[in-house]
Order: structure tokens, then C-alpha cells, then sequence
């Protein structure tokens, strides 16, 4: 099979081009994820750039996203595939109204045939990666969601790339495509996926690192006060907060005092504009005592 | 290639890293594909296909660099220069070069201890990677005093190093002189921190190059031996380093959610209630009058009511703050948590703990407001169980689950057991957590015997991985 990248650093250089700043941790589980065939399981705190990995590297491949979000009480129906049973009471209706007619000869094995067949089939995200002609990317998202037996589902389709339907038999996967989940560690996942999967953990970057994100996001703002902005953040994340700063906050923040055509960041600005990066009462509190009032 | 990796592999082990075959097996693969000069690339490719918790880690880096920092480590820092190249445009066809300057340096001669003073400040100021490693490694080779064959750890180096480095001068000093004149207090705070941090990294290129040479002299695995680290989920909570406390709070915080999360899942997937006939009727009209669809009635989810009942003496301080950060976390969880702490008297804390959303605020609170002192200020747990009995027993319903923690250690005073009987028969549950280690149980005036007659289990809860069995039993 054709492979995706030719090396790690061609990762980097190609995910910089879609806007995604990627460090050698990321590139190098993405340039084995293509090599290995194999899933990447995506951890970190939110807002950390897990799904928004994805969906670039999509784009970078020019490739469809499908995305199967879970949630609790996600099932083999939403996530793999489902019979639609609609088409097929018509049908057997159809089916009826003629033999009446023809006084006739359809046996239940005859329908049986016709309508468990492909045409009746409701693809699901998982189904439709695998059985897709075209280059996809399939996100997994927030897998932790989803209660441990469901986890079994996405088994056999993330080892063995295949779905086994009952009635119709195996479907193996044409392409094997680009798997990524993500997950948001609100509880263990199971020993059986870890293992079939490429583990990546993302956490908050380093103030240089998202001084670049945002000069990359936000090309009009200075360079001084990306380099504040990211100084700030850092510093906000080092107190003891019950939800820290997530990059999309400090792009919200960068941007608000952009259009509030602020060169730098005082007391005062921080003071004003906090909310957007602090969320609780609390935090916000916490905050304005260490930093604002010294 | 194959024995450093299989040695790497066994140490990973040795630490507690749960590495299966297939791991193994993909990370060899993984080496296979990727460009084996990119040291980074290397790292994070094993990472990759070997961890498998974000806790894990710390350890994986620290085997990783005692393994393949091989002493021909310039190959790898000139790899590592051109994989930051994507990021540094401008750097990365200096970097290389001068990496090889430096070396070049190291073999003709050293520096004297100004020289080092300003390649340090200078590294500090800059906090380019290239100066810094070149300042450790002076640093090191000045004042390190690596003795060959001396079984000793890094940390002994580093400290000896650091000291007479007088790094903590020196940053002060990089702080005040690098800072803009017309800064504000609050341009020079954020200043100030990045200057920490810059030298928090130059600590770590010192104790990376004080291992690239222990490694030198005694070989990988036995240093990989002197610095194995326990994982954080292994550490006793009783003998915790400060460093080891911090990490352990740190877990504890997503254990408390992840206790609720899991409580909330449980209680919605429960058995059903009874069948709801009217519900059951009104669906079947959609389905022609066929009771196609049966409904049942939404069980009442029960509200148990917790009593923690903490020994916080100096024995089990450290013990004692872990358990009451989890019943702080999970105070919003649980509809009706009360906590008691006691030493020799016992008091009630719930209101220290709910209203305070700042735990070591709460913490401060109870210490200098709890009464909990009676007498002479050393556990008696026959004191601290009568008081309870008196005060809050009539309280303990058939609803309460009671947890007790301590290591009933009580000083050779009045057991009084038939209290801890008491609650015991009126509770719901009554559980006893020991942080101490079971073989020590029932020696010295530790009376563990008598009271575990009284509760329906007791369990030893010496480090993070024993509370969460233990937590999730409960929930």
C-alpha cells in the first residue's frame, strides 16, 4: 500500500502548511500511525488541539472527515451500521401486494435474500470508513464517553479495519484510513483499545510554542504582544485553577484585545478582559489576586 | 540496536510500565520506519507505541535517556538541531555548527569559574538550548566532582553542582539585570517567571549531562537502577516527598471525577423500576394498541449519606490530607458528606471543607479551628470514638456509610471498642482504612485487631492505586 508521509519531518512541515503547529511528539505518532496501521488514542485536557488534529490532518491529506462523536448510550446502530427497517416493510409490503397478485411463488428464503442486502444497509461513521473509495480520515471523538461494553464495538474495526454483520457476512476495509480518538480522560479506558493503539498525549505548549500558534492563527497581531499574551496564559496556567486557560481562550483572548486595539497587556486590560480566559467565579478570582493586585 | 532496546524494555518493566508484546513488537516496527539519527523522533516514536498513560511518562523519559544517550552524543545533538527546524527558521543552520564548536571546545579547555559565571548568565538570558547545554556540561565538569565508580545517584551530583553554582544568585541576578528599565511590577513578574524557567531547563540539561557521564562510567543499567522512581501511583503516601505529594494531588483531582462520572453511570444503567402502566399504555397507541414498548418506572436514586472520620495526628498527616482532598472533590458529588477529623478530641469539618472551594484554604481552617485537641495532642482513638458516640452517633443511620482512617495507633490508651461497635451496627457500612502496611498491623500500640472485629471490611490504603480500588468499590 501507498504510504501517506514520507517522514516525520514532512508531517511537521505539511500540518505548518494547514495552520497546525505540530510538535515531534505528534508528528511522529501521525507518521506511524500511516506506517503501523494502527489507531492514535488522543489524551490531554480540553482544549488542547486533540480534535482539531484531525481534523487538519484531513485537510492536509485532502481527505473526508467522518466523525462518530460519541456520547453515552452510543450503540452498534449509531456508530457501525443499522438495517433500515422502514425500506424494508415496504418492500416485504411491495413483496405481499404482488404475490397476491401473481398468486405467488416468493418464498420467505427469496426475501429473506432480498432484503438483508447491501441496498437495505444504513452505514454508520465506523461502516462507512472502512467501506469508503475515497480517501477519509476517521475521528473518534471523546471515546471515554462511551460505557466500557461499548467500547468492544470499536474492537474489531480498530485492529482488524473490518465490520462483521450477521446477516451479510465480513466487510473488509478497502483502504485502511487514518484513525484518530481522542479522549478527555474521564476514566480509564479499556487494556484491549489502549493496546491496539498509538498513544499520544497532548498537553498545554510551552509560552514559545503558542506565541507561535497565535501568530500563526492571528497573522495581524504584533509580535511583542503574542509574546505577552502567551507569557500571560503561561503564568495563569501555573496557579492552581480548577479549569486552566485552553489554546482556543487564548486565541479568544489575543483576538478581543486586538479589536480592542491594545499594544500590550497591563493590570488593567487583564483585569477587563479575564473573563474570556477564565471561566469560574473562582478562577477568575484566584487569578486577579495573584497577578492584577501585587 | 536490538540488546539496548531489549535492555531499555526490561527497565521500562522494572520501573512498573505495563508493556505487553504487542508494544514491543510495535515499537521495534516503529524503528524500522523512522530516521534513526532524529533522537527526538526516536523518543517520541517509542513513546508512542509504548505508553499508554499519560502518567507513565516522567519514567519513559528517564529511561530513555539513560539508555540511548550514547556518548557519541553530538550525532544526536546535531539531529535534534535540524528536527526543531521547522519551528526555528532562522536557528537551525547555526545550531548544528555551533554544537560542533562547542565540542570541539570541551576537548581543548576548560573554563574558569567567571568564564562559567558568564556562560551560565549568558545561557539564562538567551535560554537557547545550544548555550545551555554548553553551560551545563562546564558546570558539571567544574564542579560535579563525578568520582568514578562511586555508587551514588544523580541527584547528589546535581545537588553538589547547583550549590556551588549559586544558581539561585545568578537567576535573581539574569532577572533583575535582562528585565526592561521602564518595566511595570507587572512586566517584570512575567519576566521573572521566564527566567525560572529557563533555568528549571538549564537544571535539566545539568542532570542530563551528570547522567550522559554516570552512564559513561558504570553503564546503563546500573544507573537506570539508582534512579528508578516509583510511579506516582505506587508511592507510599506516608514517606511522599514533597515533589511526590504534588504529583499525587494532582491525580487525585481527575480521580474524583472520574468516581463521579462512573457513580452518575451507574446509578442511570441500574435495574429498572416497576412497570409504569400508564406510560406503557399511552406508547402502545403508536403501535396499533400493541404494548410493543414496555415502560418502567425511573428508580429513586438513593442518597448515601458519608461520614469520614479522619485521624489527622502527625503519624498519618500526610495520609490524613490525601483522604480529605478526595472527600473535598467528591463533596459535590455525593448528596451528604461529613467529615470529622480528631487527634485525641474530635470535631466536625464539614463546613471548613464545603465553603472553602480552595482545599489548602480549608485545610488551613480546620488545622487552626478544629477542635480536636483534648488532652496532650496524641491519638486516643477510645477518646476520639467516645466523643463521636456522644455527639453525632444518633445521627449514623441505616442510610450512612462510615469510613474511618487511620492506622489505630492509639498510644496505649482505652480502646473502646463497643463505641466503634456502636456505629458500626447502626451504620449501613462501616470501612476502615489503614495506611499503613498490613505486616504492621497489631504490632506496637497499633490495635488494629479489636476494632476490624467492628467493621464490615478493612482495607489497606497506602498509596493512590489502593484509594481508587478502594473508591470504586464503594461507588
Amino acid at each position: 500500500m501507498e504510504h501517506r508521509f514520507e517522514s516525520v519531518s514532512s508531517v511537521q512541515k505539511r500540518l505548518l502548511d494547514v495552520d497546525y503547529l505540530a510538535d515531534e511528539a505528534t508528528a511522529s505518532a501521525s507518521f506511524l500511525a500511516d506506517r503501523l496501521g494502527k489507531p492514535i488514542l488522543v489524551e490531554g485536557p480540553a482544549g488542547t488541539g486533540k480534535t482539531q488534529l484531525a481534523k487538519s490532518v484531513a485537510e492536509m491529506l485532502g481527505a473526508r472527515l467522518l466523525r462518530l462523536q460519541c456520547y453515552e448510550g452510543l450503540d452498534e446502530a449509531k456508530a457501525l451500521y443499522e438495517w433500515n427497517y422502514k425500506k424494508q416493510l415496504l418492500r416485504i409490503q411491495v413483496e405481499n401486494a404482488q404475490a397476491a397478485a401473481d398468486a405467488g411463488s416468493s418464498t420467505w428464503q427469496q426475501m429473506q435474500d432480498d432484503i438483508f442486502t447491501e441496498d437495505f444497509l444504513l452505514s454508520r461513521p465506523l461502516l462507512e470508513a472502512i467501506t469508503a473509495q475515497d480517501p477519509v480520515v476517521l475521528l473518534i471523538d471523546e471515546v471515554d464517553r462511551v460505557e466500557i461494553e461499548t467500547e468492544a464495538l470499536l474492537l474489531e474495526i480498530l485492529s482488524d479495519y473490518q465490520v462483521s454483520i450477521p446477516e451479510l457476512g465480513t466487510i473488509k476495509a478497502k483502504q485502511i484510513p487514518l484513525v484518530f480518538l481522542t479522549s478527555n480522560n474521564t476514566r480509564e479506558l479499556s487494556e484491549a483499545l489502549k493496546r491496539r493503539c498509538l498513544f499520544l498525549h497532548m498537553d498545554y505548549p510551552d509560552a514559545l510554542r503558542e506565541q507561535q500558534i497565535i501568530q500563526t492563527k492571528l497573522p495581524e497581531i504584533s509580535q511583542q504582544l503574542a509574546e505577552q499574551v502567551a507569557a500571560v496564559v503561561a503564568s495563569i496556567r501555573a496557579l492552581d485553577l480548577k479549569k486552566d486557560p485552553s489554546i482556543s481562550e487564548t486565541l479568544d483572548w489575543a483576538q478581543t484585545l486586538l479589536l480592542l486595539g491594545k499594544q500590550s497587556i497591563d493590570t488593567e486590560v487583564l483585569d477587563q478582559t479575564l473573563t474570556v480566559l477564565c471561566k469560574y467565579r473562582s478562577d477568575i478570582e484566584k487569578v486577579q489576586k495573584e497577578l492584577v493586585i501585587t | 540496536m536490538i540488546e539496548t532496546v531489549d535492555a531499555f524494555f526490561d527497565e521500562l518493566r522494572a520501573v512498573g510500565l505495563p508493556i505487553s508484546v504487542t508494544e514491543k513488537t510495535d515499537a521495534l516496527q516503529a524503528l524500522t520506519v523512522i530516521d534513526l539519527s532524529n533522537r527526538c523522533v526516536v523518543r517520541e516514536s517509542l513513546a508512542a507505541t509504548v505508553i499508554k498513560k499519560a502518567d507513565h511518562k516522567e519514567a519513559f523519559h528517564t529511561a530513555f535517556d539513560i539508555f540511548f544517550s550514547s556518548t557519541k552524543r553530538n550525532d544526536f545533538d546535531a539531529g535534534e538541531g535540524l528536527s526543531t527546524e521547522v519551528f526555528e527558521g532562522e536557528d537551525s543552520e547555526e545550531e548544528p555548527v555551533r554544537t560542533e564548536q562547542t565540542s570541539g571546545q570541551e576537548t581543548q579547555h576548560s573554563l574558569d569559574d567567571d568564564e562559567l559565571r558568564s556562560a551560565v548568565q549568558h545561557a539564562l538570558t538567551t535560554g537557547e538550548e545550544s548555550s545551555l547545554r554548553y553551560s551545563a556540561r562546564h558546570a558539571v565538569r567544574n564542579y560535579g566532582d563525578i568520582v568514578a565508580g562511586r555508587p551514588v545517584g544523580v541527584n547528589y551530583y546535581l545537588f553538589k553542582t547547583l550549590r556551588k553554582l549559586h544558581l539561585d544568585e545568578l537567576v535573581a541576578q539574569v532577572a533583575e539585570d535582562s528585565a526592561a528599565v521602564d518595566a511595570t511590577d507587572f512586566e517584570k513578574r512575567l519576566h521573572e517567571e521566564h527566567v525560572k524557567k529557563v533555568a528549571q531547563e538549564f537544571k535539566k540539561a545539568v542532570e542530563d549531562e551528570i547522567r550522559r557521564r554516570l552512564v559513561a562510567d558504570r553503564g546503563s543499567a546500573a544507573v537506570a537502577k539508582t534512579l528508578r522512581q516509583t510511579l506516582t501511583e505506587d508511592v507510599d503516601f506516608i514517606h511522599a516527598s514533597k515533589e511526590e505529594m504534588a504529583a499525587i494531588t494532582d491525580a487525585i483531582k481527575p480521580l474524583a471525577r472520574k468516581i463521579a462520572v462512573r457513580l452518575a453511570r451507574k446509578r442511570r444503567n441500574k435495574r429498572r423500576g416497576t412497570l409504569d402502566f400508564r406510560s406503557t399504555m399511552r406508547h402502545s397507541l403508536s403501535y396499533g394498541g400493541v404494548p410493543a414498548e414496555v415502560k418502567y418506572r425511573q428508580q429513586r436514586p438513593a442518597k448515601p449519606e458519608i461520614f469520614v472520620i479522619a485521624d489527622i495526628s502527625g503519624s498519618v498527616a500526610s495520609f490524613a490530607r490525601f483522604t480529605l482532598y478526595l472527600v473535598h472533590a467528591l463533596a459535590s458529588q455525593f448528596s451528604n458528606v461529613r467529615s470529622f477529623v480528631f487527634i485525641d478530641g474530635l470535631d466536625e469539618v464539614t463546613n471548613y471543607l464545603a465553603e472553602n472551594e480552595d482545599f489548602d484554604q480549608a485545610l488551613a481552617l480546620v488545622n487552626q479551628q478544629a477542635d480536636v485537641v483534648w488532652t496532650d495532642g496524641h491519638s486516643n482513638y477510645g477518646h476520639a470514638l467516645e466523643v463521636f458516640d456522644q455527639k453525632y452517633s444518633g445521627e449514623v443511620t441505616k442510610k450512612s456509610t462510615v469510613l474511618f482512617l487511620g492506622d489505630a495507633r492509639n498510644n496505649y490508651h482505652e480502646t473502646n471498642v463497643e463505641a466503634l461497635a456502636q456505629i458500626g451496627k447502626k451504620a449501613r457500612k462501616l470501612f476502615w482504612l489503614n495506611p499503613e502496611p498490613k505486616p504492621y498491623w497489631d504490632t506496637g500500640d497499633s490495635i488494629m485487631e479489636p476494632y476490624s472485629q467492628c467493621c464490615d471490611q478493612v482495607f489497606e490504603v497506602r498509596n493512590l492505586q489502593q484509594l481508587e480500588k478502594f473508591v470504586d468499590n464503594l461507588a
